[in-house]
């Protein structure tokens, strides 16, 4: 494999979420890693901060249909509308391997409504092991873009309002949010003052790519969320952006971080931990990868943490 | 079902060799160990464009071949259609110049304990894995017949070290320059009853498929094939290249291509089901 997984103890890449403490600044994103034994097969899990798991819903869904990808410019397209076993069959199966093989999961949830939120925030605070929440508000293969709660800020608040009430005071909640708002600050603000203890920023952007042949869009969806490379600077602008208005508040950074080089671009933004997604797709190995490189850069320029390089860009 | 291979590495391979072959590209790779477990059916994923590539997603094809010993160590053997700007690439390298391969994935062809009359169909390029198959196949006492159909002549991929492992070969071009003018399944039936065939193998185009399994179907025959479906990481963790599938309970599930596939038992696949959900799978 050609991956050496050097240990630098003296190396501080840790980051905190609410009262939990991650060791290593690089996540994968949720629906980026299958149910962790695919990327296993490649890499140890326990290098990873966490695995944030698939975006789980209460019952199965066959997800949408094919087509579901559309390669683009740096980037992707994808429409695969959440497809996954349901909250039962995902805790009966998924959590206890990935426990199983010491690795650290923050479970990522999606609902329709509020209380269906609320319904797998109370699954999930019986599962002893698990290190945090992800708050999927912000999927755009849903057939109803009335339904992408982060777009408008009243229900983004109730959704993490509902998590919070549901899953008691413990597990640190995450918020994934949406880049295609006007303003993401205000959304920001609003899940934070219902008890959001992190973000994650950014979600895929939502395109179309079609067909010249057919004339027509190329998704059997039609629409798609961006992903890869070319999202790269909305995702570094949004952090930029939230980390200048809320400081204490984490932010886990993603959207096109292939290299150790992205990942610091993200960090210097004022992301405390980047989660890598797509480039997950391109190359099994991309997450060791990027923890290496994020490590040799930030030693290079002086750094003894990780911690210090979060919002250095917004040093005047 | 639902597992990666569990044989799958990632490396940087060589390329050993590059022939245009009508339509296609046949290229050698020196992959080392990675040829070890390599099975008729599996597959590879190779990174595209270089460093700075603007492609970003892998590209999968179908071993044609692997040797895990040879002058060069072990190698797979590849037939490349350079139909889009990754495979167009991939054909352009030279010898020595090194690839990024994720190999051996997918399911493999299930191969008989007992010597039967195979009928093996092959598409276009699709014709790639078939010969290895028939390679062991006949090492297993298998009769072996095969029927490759294209568009037209160059797109038919015959090699003559390929066409030793089979018993009979048919070709049909659908303008007619070579062989029978027409596609696979003009001549499927009546071969099957010449040759007494018991199984089905095919790969190829997903039309082609559909009406191979049907006429497999008609002849109650198992239908072993290769199915095809656009992937963006063929380790199973994008969920692009799924396909509804009935599950060993007769649920209907969007099974991964790359995982639970490519090789698929014809009669649990549920055909012309590109966009959309049929009725009743599950989660729909």
């Amino acid at each position: 494999m050609g991956i050496v997984m050097s240990q630098d103890f003296d190396f501080d890449m840790s980051s905190k979420f609410g009262q939990k403490t991650f060791l290593a600044p690089v996540f994968t994103a949720s629906g980026c890693a299958g149910s962790g034994k695919e990327l296993a097969q490649f890499f140890p899990l326990t290098e990873l901060g966490a695995v944030i798991t698939k975006s789980i819903a209460l019952k199965p869904r066959s997800g949408r249909a094919t087509p579901r990808m559309a390669e683009t410019p740096s980037g992707m397209l994808n429409s695969i509308g959440l497809q996954g076993p349901g909250i039962d069959q995902f805790l009966q199966d998924d959590i206890p391997w990935l426990l199983a093989n010491k690795a650290n999961v923050i479970v990522s949830i999606s609902g329709e409504t509020v209380e269906e939120y609320a319904s797998l925030a109370r699954r999930l605070r019986l599962v002893p092991g698990i290190s945090g929440i992800e708050v999927n508000i912000s999927c755009p293969n849903v057939e109803n873009r009335g339904l992408v709660f982060a777009c408008d800020p009243v229900a983004s608040k109730e959704v993490i309002d509902a998590v919070r009430r549901n899953i008691g005071g413990e597990l640190p909640i995450i918020a994934k949010l949406s880049p295609d708002v006007t303003d993401i600050v205000s959304i920001a603000g609003e899940v934070i003052s219902a008890g959001a203890d992190g973000l994650a920023l950014i979600n895929t952007l939502l395109g179309m790519v079609i067909d010249i042949d057919t004339q027509k869009p190329k998704l059997a969806g039609k629409t798609g969320g961006l992903s890869g490379p070319a999202i790269r600077p909305v995702a570094v602008r949004a952090i930029y952006q939230v980390h200048a208005a809320f400081r204490n508040i984490p932010i886990l950074g993603m959207g096109g971080v292939a290299s150790g080089k992205d990942a610091l671009e993200m960090i210097f933004a004022g992301a405390s931990a980047v989660s890598i997604g797509t480039a997950n797709f391109g190359n099994p190995t991309a997450a060791m990868k990027v923890k290496e490189e994020l490590r040799t850069l930030l030693q290079a320029r002086g750094f003894n943490s990780v911690r210090e390089a979060v919002g250095v860009a917004h040093r005047e | 079902m639902s597992k990666i291979n569990r044989k799958a590495i990632q490396a940087d391979v060589e390329v050993l060799s590059n022939k245009k072959v009508g339509a296609y590209h046949h290229m050698v790779f020196a992959v080392g160990d990675m040829a070890l477990h390599a099975r008729p059916g599996n597959f590879v994923a190779i990174s595209v464009g270089g460093n700075n590539s603007s492609m970003i997603l892998r590209r999968a094809f179908a071993i044609y071949r692997s040797s895990d010993r040879g002058q060069y160590g072990g190698t797979i053997e590849l037939v490349v259609a350079p139909h889009g700007q990754g495979s167009k690439w991939l054909t352009g390298l030279q010898i020595h110049d090194q690839v990024n391969m994720v190999a051996p994935l997918g399911t493999s062809f299930g191969i008989p304990t007992e010597p039967v009359n195979a009928l093996l169909i092959g598409g276009g390029y699709g014709s790639a894995p078939l010969f290895g198959l028939a390679e062991v196949l006949k090492e297993r006492g298998c009769r072996v017949d095969m029927i490759l159909g294209a568009s037209t002549a160059g797109k038919i991929y015959a090699p003559l070290e390929g066409k030793r492992s089979v018993n009979s070969l048919t070709v049909t071009t659908e303008d007619g320059a070579t062989g029978v003018k027409g596609r696979v399944t003009d001549v499927m039936s009546e071969l099957i009853d010449k040759h007494n065939a018991e199984i089905v193998y095919s790969c190829g185009p997903m039309a082609m498929l559909s009406a191979v399994n049907e006429i497999a179907r008609t002849h109650n025959l198992v239908h072993q094939c290769a199915v095809e479906e656009s992937m963006a990481c063929g380790i199973g963790v994008c969920m692009t290249c799924v396909l509804p599938v009935k599950d060993n309970d007769g649920v209907v599930k969007m099974l991964r291509s790359c995982i639970d596939g490519p090789v698929m038992d014809g009669e649990r696949v549920i055909w012309n089901s590109s966009r959309k959900i049929p009725e009743g799978t599950w989660g729909s």
